[in-house]
C-alpha cells in the first residue's frame, strides 16, 4: 500500500483542487478559536436535539453522539452526475435479480450465478417465491457504500438493501451546517437535500396495494431502545406519519391495522425498520415480540406493502456482492458504469489458496457480518492477528470474502491536532419506485483514528456534511 | 391517533405536572420551616405530606424516621425513588422520547434539556439551595406547557397532553390541601400561627396574591380550602382543572367514550354547583379522599377507552 490515497480537497501537487477553492479559501480565513467554539456549538446542540444512538452493551439507555466534523466533503456537480447514473443502474439490476430470484430464477439457468450461493442462503426466503409485488419493486430503498480509490475512481463496497439507515445524518448534518456556517451558503451553489423525506413519502405512496387511492403510510420501528430509533422518529415526523411498533398493529380478515384512540385503521404501506426475521412471529423468529402476527399473510394476500420487501437480502449479501456486474450485464444488457471492489470467494479453492498466501495485505469479511464486526484488515494487524484469524478462515472457509486493502480517499478533518486528512466513504441513498430517485448528496462517514479505514459509527468512526455543488 | 402514542402524552405531561406539584410542597415546607414553630410540629408536617402523597410506607422501608432532611432527599433528588421529582423528570423525558415524533422539535428539545440539566442536582446534598431547586423545577414545567401551547397543533396530541397535565393538577391540589388539613401545625399556639401556615400552603401553589383579590379578608382555612377546590377561575384549583380536562375529555369523544364523559361530568359538577360546607359535610380530609378516589376511577376510565385500545379487541 505505497500509493498515497485520493485528497478529496487537494490535488497531488497539494494544491486546492478547483471545486474547493473557495471553501478552503474561506477556512483559512477562519480563525482556530472560532472554528473551536462552533464545534462546540455542535456538540450541544447535537446533544440538545438528541441526535444520539443507544450503544448495544453499556449501560441500559447509554446515548452516544456520533461525532460530528465541520469540514464538509464537496463534489463537484460532474462527478456526482456520473455516480449517481451508476447507482441507479446498479439499483435497478438490484431490483430485477431480487424479481427474478422470487420467479423465474433466469439468471441461475444461464449459469451466471451459483444457484447453490443463493438458495442455501439465509437470506433467502421461500416465503416469498412467486408473490407479486408493487411495481415489481423490492428495495424501495438502498443505501450503496462507495468509496473513491487511489486512481480516483468510485467504487462499490457494499450494497445495503434491507433496512438502511444513516439518513437522518445526511439531513440533521446540513442543518448543523447552516446553522453553524450561514454564510458558506451563500458563497457555494449547494444542491439541497431537505426535501428527501418528502420524495420517500412520495415513492412508498406510489407502491401502495393496487387499488388504494389514498395510501396509509405507517413507520414500523423496534422501539425507544433500538439503536437508530432517532432516525425513525426523525423520518416518521417529517414524512408526518405514524410512527408505530408492532404492538400497535394487528392483523384482521388478512388486512393490516393500527390501533388508535378512535378504533382500528387499516394500513396500506408499511416502511419498516425491523429485520426479515422480526416481521411476524408466526412465519419468522416465534419469539419475536416488534413484529405483528399474521402479516406475512396479509403482505402474501396483496393487502399491505412492506418496505424494504421481504427477502431483499438475498441480493446485499457479501458472497453475492461479486456478481453485480453480471447483473447489470444480465438485465439492463449494458456494461456497469460503477466497478466492484475486487472480491475473492473463500469457498472457491482458488481463491482461498491466494488468500491465506497474502493475509497481510488483504481485508477478510465476514460473508454476513454488518457494522465493521468480525474483520481482519491485514495491514493493520499484528503477525498473531492474522494467524487467529487464519484459523477461523480454515475452520469455515465459506463464511469468508477477502478484498484488497483499498486506500480510502481523505478528506481533511478536524482532530485532536488539528486539521489532518481522514479516510471517508459515501453513502447516497438510492430511492426507487415508480422511477429511482436519489437525493444530491448523502451520509459521508469519517475514520476519526488516523491511518484507520473504519469508518462505523461503532467503531470510532464520525460523520460530515456531504455537498454536492451545483453545476 | 395510536392508543400508545396518545398513552405516552397523556403520561408525559402527568410527570411534568407532578414534578411541579411536589416541588410546590417543597417549597410550602420551606416556607413552614421559616415559622416559629416546634421541630417536632415540622416533623408531623412531612410525615402528613408523605401520607397525602400515599408515599408514607416506601418512606419508611428507606429511612427509620422522618426528618425534614431525609424527605427532601426522598421526594425530590433519590433516583431509585420512582416518585422523587427527578424521576418524574426522567420518565416524563422517557415519554416524549417515544414519542418525540408527534410531539415538535421544541418540546422535545426543552424536556430532554430539562432532564439532561436535571443530572447536575441531587448528587452530595450537603448544602441543598432548595429554593433555589423549587424555582427551577417550576420553571422547567412553565417552560414545557408555554412550549406546548405555542407549538403543538391543537389536535388530539395536544387534547390527550392536556388531559394528563389537569387530572394531575387536580389531584395534586387535593393532596396539597389534605396534608395542610392533617398537619396538626402550630395550632394553638398562636392564633396568628395558624393563618400563616394557610399562606404559606397558598404561596406556594402561587395563589397568595389571587387570595387577596378575591376575598380581600385575612386568611382562613375554610376560605383557602374553597378557593383551591371550587373557585371556577383559579388555575390551579380542582373546579378549574375538572373544567380544562372535561373540555379536553369531550374533543377526544369516540362513540365508546359517553360513559367517561358522564362520569368526568359528573365529577365536575360537585365542584361546579356544590356548596363547600354540603361537600365537605363529614370533614374536609374525608371529602378529599372520596376526590381522589373518583379521580383515579377517571384515570382508569380514559385508560381504558383511550390509552390501551382494550375496546378495539
Amino acid at each position: 500500500m505505497a500509493t498515497m490515497p485520493f485528497d478529496e480537497m487537494h490535488d497531488a501537487g497539494g494544491a486546492p483542487r478547483p471545486h474547493c477553492r473557495t471553501y478552503l479559501e474561506w477556512l483559512r480565513r477562519q480563525p482556530a478559536e472560532l472554528l473551536a467554539a462552533k464545534r462546540t456549538e455542535a456538540d450541544a446542540l447535537f446533544h440538545r436535539v438528541g441526535i444520539t444512538f443507544a450503544v448495544y452493551g453499556e449501560e441500559a439507555g447509554a446515548e452516544r453522539l456520533i461525532p460530528f466534523d465541520i469540514v464538509p466533503r464537496v463534489l463537484p456537480a460532474a462527478e456526482w452526475e456520473q455516480l449517481a447514473a451508476g447507482l441507479r443502474q446498479r439499483v435497478r439490476a438490484l431490483n430485477a435479480f431480487i424479481a427474478d430470484i422470487y420467479h423465474g430464477q433466469d439468471i441461475l439457468r444461464a449459469g451466471r450465478v451459483p444457484a447453490d450461493y443463493l438458495l442455501c442462503n439465509s437470506q433467502y426466503r421461500p416465503e416469498m417465491q412467486g408473490i407479486e409485488v408493487p411495481g415489481g419493486i423490492y428495495a424501495h430503498i438502498a443505501g450503496i457504500d462507495v468509496v473513491r480509490a487511489d486512481d480516483g475512481a468510485f467504487y462499490v463496497l457494499e450494497d445495503n438493501l434491507r433496512v438502511p439507515s444513516g439518513v437522518s445524518y445526511m439531513l440533521e448534518n446540513r442543518k448543523m451546517m447552516m446553522r453553524l456556517f450561514p454564510d458558506l451558503f451563500a458563497q457555494h451553489a449547494t444542491e439541497s437535500v431537505e426535501h428527501y423525506p418528502d420524495v420517500l413519502l412520495e415513492n412508498l405512496k406510489s407502491v401502495a396495494p393496487q387499488g388504494v387511492t389514498d395510501p396509509k403510510v405507517m413507520l414500523l420501528t423496534p422501539g425507544a431502545f433500538n439503536s437508530a430509533y432517532f432516525e425513525h422518529a426523525f423520518l416518521a415526523q417529517q414524512m408526518g406519519i405514524e410512527l408505530v411498533e408492532g404492538q400497535d398493529l394487528f392483523i384482521r380478515d388478512d388486512y393490516l391495522f393500527a390501533r388508535t384512540t378512535s378504533g382500528p385503521q387499516r394500513v396500506d404501506v408499511v416502511y419498516r425498520r425491523i429485520d426479515d426475521d422480526f416481521l411476524d412471529p408466526l412465519a419468522f423468529r416465534s419469539d419475536s415480540m416488534l413484529g405483528v402476527p399474521g402479516l406475512l399473510t396479509a403482505y402474501r394476500a396483496g393487502h399491505v406493502t412492506i418496505a424494504n420487501a421481504i427477502g431483499t437480502g438475498i441480493a446485499d449479501d457479501k458472497s453475492i456482492y461479486p456478481y453485480v456486474p453480471e447483473m447489470i450485464r444480465f438485465y439492463l444488457g449494458e456494461a456497469p458504469l460503477l466497478a466492484n471492489v475486487q472480491t475473492w470467494i473463500l469457498r472457491r479453492e482458488e481463491d482461498l489458496a491466494y488468500v491465506l498466501a497474502h493475509l497481510p495485505e488483504l481485508v477478510v469479511k465476514e460473508v454476513h457480518g454488518a457494522g465493521g464486526y468480525g474483520m481482519l484488515i491485514g495491514p493493520a494487524s499484528s503477525k498473531a492477528q492474522i494467524e487467529a484469524f487464519r484459523l477461523k478462515i480454515l475452520a469455515a472457509p465459506e463464511r469468508y470474502i477477502a478484498q484488497p486493502t483499498l486506500a480510502l480517499s481523505t478528506s481533511p478533518t478536524f482532530t485532536e491536532s488539528g486539521l489532518a486528512p481522514r479516510h471517508i466513504d459515501l453513502r447516497p441513498f438510492v430511492l426507487s419506485g415508480r422511477e429511482i430517485t436519489i437525493v444530491p448528496g448523502g451520509l459521508t462517514r469519517v475514520a476519526l483514528r488516523e491511518g484507520s479505514l473504519v469508518v462505523n459509527s461503532s467503531q470510532g468512526g464520525g460523520t460530515k456534511d456531504t455537498w454536492v455543488l451545483g453545476a | 391517533m395510536l392508543s400508545r402514542t396518545a398513552d405516552h402524552l397523556y403520561w408525559m405531561s402527568r410527570y411534568v405536572e407532578r414534578a411541579e406539584n411536589l416541588a410546590r410542597m417543597l417549597d410550602a415546607h420551606y416556607r413552614l420551616s421559616f415559622l416559629p414553630r416546634a421541630p417536632e410540629v415540622l416533623v408531623q408536617g412531612w410525615s402528613a405530606t408523605l401520607t397525602s402523597l400515599g408515599m408514607i410506607d416506601e418512606y419508611r422501608q428507606r429511612h427509620q424516621q422522618v426528618s425534614a432532611r431525609a424527605a427532601l432527599q426522598f421526594l425530590a433528588f433519590d433516583r431509585a425513588h420512582a416518585g422523587s421529582i427527578l424521576s418524574c423528570l426522567n420518565r416524563a423525558r422517557e415519554n416524549a422520547h417515544a414519542v418525540r415524533g408527534t410531539i415538535t422539535s421544541e418540546l422535545w428539545e426543552t424536556l430532554n434539556a430539562t432532564y439532561l440539566d436535571s443530572r447536575a442536582f441531587g448528587g452530595n446534598t450537603g448544602n441543598i439551595d432548595v429554593a433555589n431547586f423549587v424555582e427551577w423545577v417550576k420553571y422547567r414545567s412553565h417552560l414545557a406547557r408555554g412550549v406546548t401551547a405555542g407549538t403543538m397543533l391543537r389536535d388530539e396530541a395536544h387534547h390527550f397532553a392536556s388531559i394528563g397535565t389537569f387530572i394531575e393538577r387536580a389531584d395534586a391540589t387535593t393532596r396539597l390541601l389534605e396534608a395542610r388539613w392533617r398537619d396538626p401545625g402550630g395550632k394553638g399556639e398562636r392564633l396568628i400561627t395558624e393563618a400563616s401556615e394557610w399562606a404559606v400552603l397558598l404561596r406556594a401553589l402561587s395563589a397568595f396574591e389571587v387570595y387577596r383579590k378575591v376575598y380581600r379578608e385575612s386568611v382562613t382555612p375554610w376560605r383557602v380550602t374553597e378557593l383551591l377546590l371550587l373557585n371556577a377561575e383559579m388555575p390551579r384549583s380542582v373546579h378549574c382543572s375538572l373544567s380544562d380536562l372535561l373540555r379536553n375529555l369531550n374533543a377526544v369523544h369516540h362513540d365508546k367514550s359517553d360513559e367517561t364523559e358522564r362520569y368526568a361530568g359528573e365529577l365536575h359538577a360537585r365542584f361546579r354547583y356544590g356548596r363547600l360546607e354540603e361537600l365537605c359535610a363529614d370533614g374536609v380530609p374525608q371529602f378529599l379522599d372520596q376526590v381522589q378516589r373518583r379521580l383515579n376511577g377517571l384515570a382508569d376510565r380514559i385508560g381504558a377507552d383511550f390509552l390501551v385500545a382494550g375496546h378495539l379487541g
